[in-house]
């Protein structure tokens, strides 16, 4: 192998920039959050977010909600350009609070599912997803 | 109307009274973002399917909104209670003004 | 900069920190409770030794990947299938026919996936799953082809595949079909491209690895035509095999050219043994 130090230094960090991949967050998340609980507090607990921690594909990737007797929950992706995902709305003949889809992560990010349970009152969980860049198949 | 979308639903055909089912549902869309460029750097417009609903015998069971950030081929898994016989209807709402239906009988067992 | 593009890639592959290497797992696979699939097996007798066991696609991916193939109704491939089925039912052409017309149920073609590609004698060729159908559309239905890798021909390769899931896939790779499987093996392992990667070095020396954020599977094509992730849809034997080419920087081969035919018949027969599970969910 004939590399100057110049090329290890910069095949190193390029190496290590792989590994380090940016967390994304969107500043307007936080305000999706305000509009559904109307500024009311949030609590931890009440709500779990299933999601794998690292996804195989940005493009699909399961998810599973579940929040005892809440009417609705909503599913945020912290990171994604608009971080709206969806909106569960359970209705009378819900079996239980429980749903589960395939969403779209823009990179690495929190999704975070927030519950409006039977009492009013809100609660939140949240699951971080690293999203990898594949290699010759992804 | 989007062309070649179908619905792929799983629901049970028969249900004692009261019990609680699995429902998956699957519908083949593009859900296009709104985010993608085509190769001219156009932003290439939303179009997506905003809405899902299930009913039975016309009592809500889930109502979802859907953003782009919901896959392509959009699935949902949920729970539904049967209390008696009847018709499960879903609807898929598209942006482009279309509505998409499926409906599912089960019977008593 | 005085290195070759092989340094290169060796020094980034092996000097990223974090990447554990992941073996394939031991899970099994069974599809709604029923149909459950070979998805390691003896390998076959021309591999010579140089894989202990063949293993399906599946076991590389990660399990909630997995999970999504256990069930017709969370594999988002099924919806082609049922595509698939609308287009066999479907009237086109000059002879006024469809596929039912003829083969009546899809049922019929039970054990079609699982022997193909194969010497077809009218024709006078090795012919893939897609060619058939095509050759079905012109000579008998007096209808245009599906394009070879389009949206149309996924969804009746799927619907024909289904047929046969569970099935050990067992094409034949003696008599009149040797010379193209020999043409199949010299291309799988034949260097290519800027890379100059071929087939073998990351399907046969480097499964179980990890090549960047990706988990190298053996290569098998059991699964095809395969439901992905990455794009949302399904994916055929010869639109991957362009990737793959195209991935190590070479000049992709046509789809449905000889070369691409004789490379399927080839990697189909290192996975003889293996059920069919088409239309099978991957990254």
């Amino acid at each position: 192998m004939e590399f100057s130090r110049r090329d290890t230094l910069a095949l190193g960090l390029g190496a290590a920039a792989m590994t380090v991949l940016p967390f994304r967050v969107n500043a307007a998340s936080e305000d999706a959050i305000t509009e559904f609980t109307g500024g009311a507090d949030v609590a931890e607990g009440g709500v779990t977010l299933t999601a794998p921690e690292i996804a195989e594909n940005g493009n699909t990737v399961p998810i599973t909600v579940s929040a005892e007797g809440a009417s609705a929950v909503m599913v945020l992706a912290m990171g994604n350009p608009t971080p709206g995902v969806a909106t569960f709305n359970f209705g009378p003949l819900a079996g239980s609070q429980t749903a589960s889809t395939r969403i779209r992560l823009a990179g690495t990010q929190e999704v975070v599912a927030i519950a409006k349970l039977a009492d009013g009152s809100f609660a939140r969980a949240s699951s971080e997803v690293k999203v990898t860049i594949g290699g010759c198949g992804g | 109307m989007a062309s070649g979308v179908r619905p792929r639903v799983k629901a049970p055909r028969s249900a004692e009274a009261g019990e609680v089912v699995t429902i998956k549902t699957l519908i083949s869309h593009k859900m296009e973002s709104g985010q993608r460029k085509d190769s001219d750097g156009n932003v290439i417009p939303r179009s997506i399917i905003h809405r899902f609903t299930c009913d039975f015998n016309g009592t809500n069971v889930i109502d979802v909104k859907m953003e782009p950030a919901i896959s392509t081929n959009p699935y949902f898994e949920f729970e539904a209670k049967i209390p008696e016989a009847g018709d499960m209807v879903f609807t898929w709402h598209d942006d482009d003004g279309s509505v998409y239906t499926e409906t599912k009988s089960v019977a008593m067992a | 900069m005085k290195f070759n593009a092989m340094t290169a890639m060796a020094a980034v592959l092996f000097s990223v920190p974090g990447l554990v290497s992941a073996d394939p797992d031991d899970d099994t696979l069974v599809v709604n409770g029923e149909i459950e699939m070979t998805t390691k097996a003896e390998p076959p007798a021309h591999l010579d030794g140089v894989l202990p066991t063949i293993m399906s696609g599946w076991h590389f991916r990660a399990d909630e990947t997995q999970a999504l193939q256990m069930d017709d109704f969370d594999n988002s491939g099924m919806i082609f299938v049922d595509e698939g089925r609308a287009q066999w039912n479907k009237v086109e052409g000059s002879e006024g026919k469809s596929c039912a017309t003829c083969h009546e149920d899809p049922s019929s073609m039970k054990g079609v996936r699982a022997t193909y590609p194969k010497w077809d004698e009218t024709a006078g060729e090795v012919q893939t799953v897609a060619m058939q159908v095509n050759d079905c559309r012109e000579n008998n239905m007096g209808a245009d082809p599906y394009g070879y890798t389009s949206g149309q021909m996924a969804n009746m390769e799927a619907l024909i595949a289904v047929q046969s899931r569970g099935m050990p896939v067992d094409v034949a790779i003696d008599g009149p079909a040797r010379d193209m499987w020999e043409a199949g093996k010299e291309l799988y392992y034949t260097r290519t491209g800027q890379l100059e990667l071929s087939c073998a070095n990351c399907h046969e020396d480097n499964y179980g690895n990890m090549i960047r954020a990706d988990h190298l599977s053996q290569g098998q094509i059991n699964g095809f035509p395969t439901y992905r992730l990455k794009n949302a849809k399904l994916n055929t034997v010869h639109a991957r095999f362009k990737g793959c080419v195209r991935d190590t920087r070479a000049e992709t081969f046509k789809p449905g050219s000889d070369d691409f035919v004789a490379l399927e018949l080839y990697v189909a027969s290192r996975g003889n043994g293996l059920s069919v599970e088409g239309p099978s969910v991957r990254n």
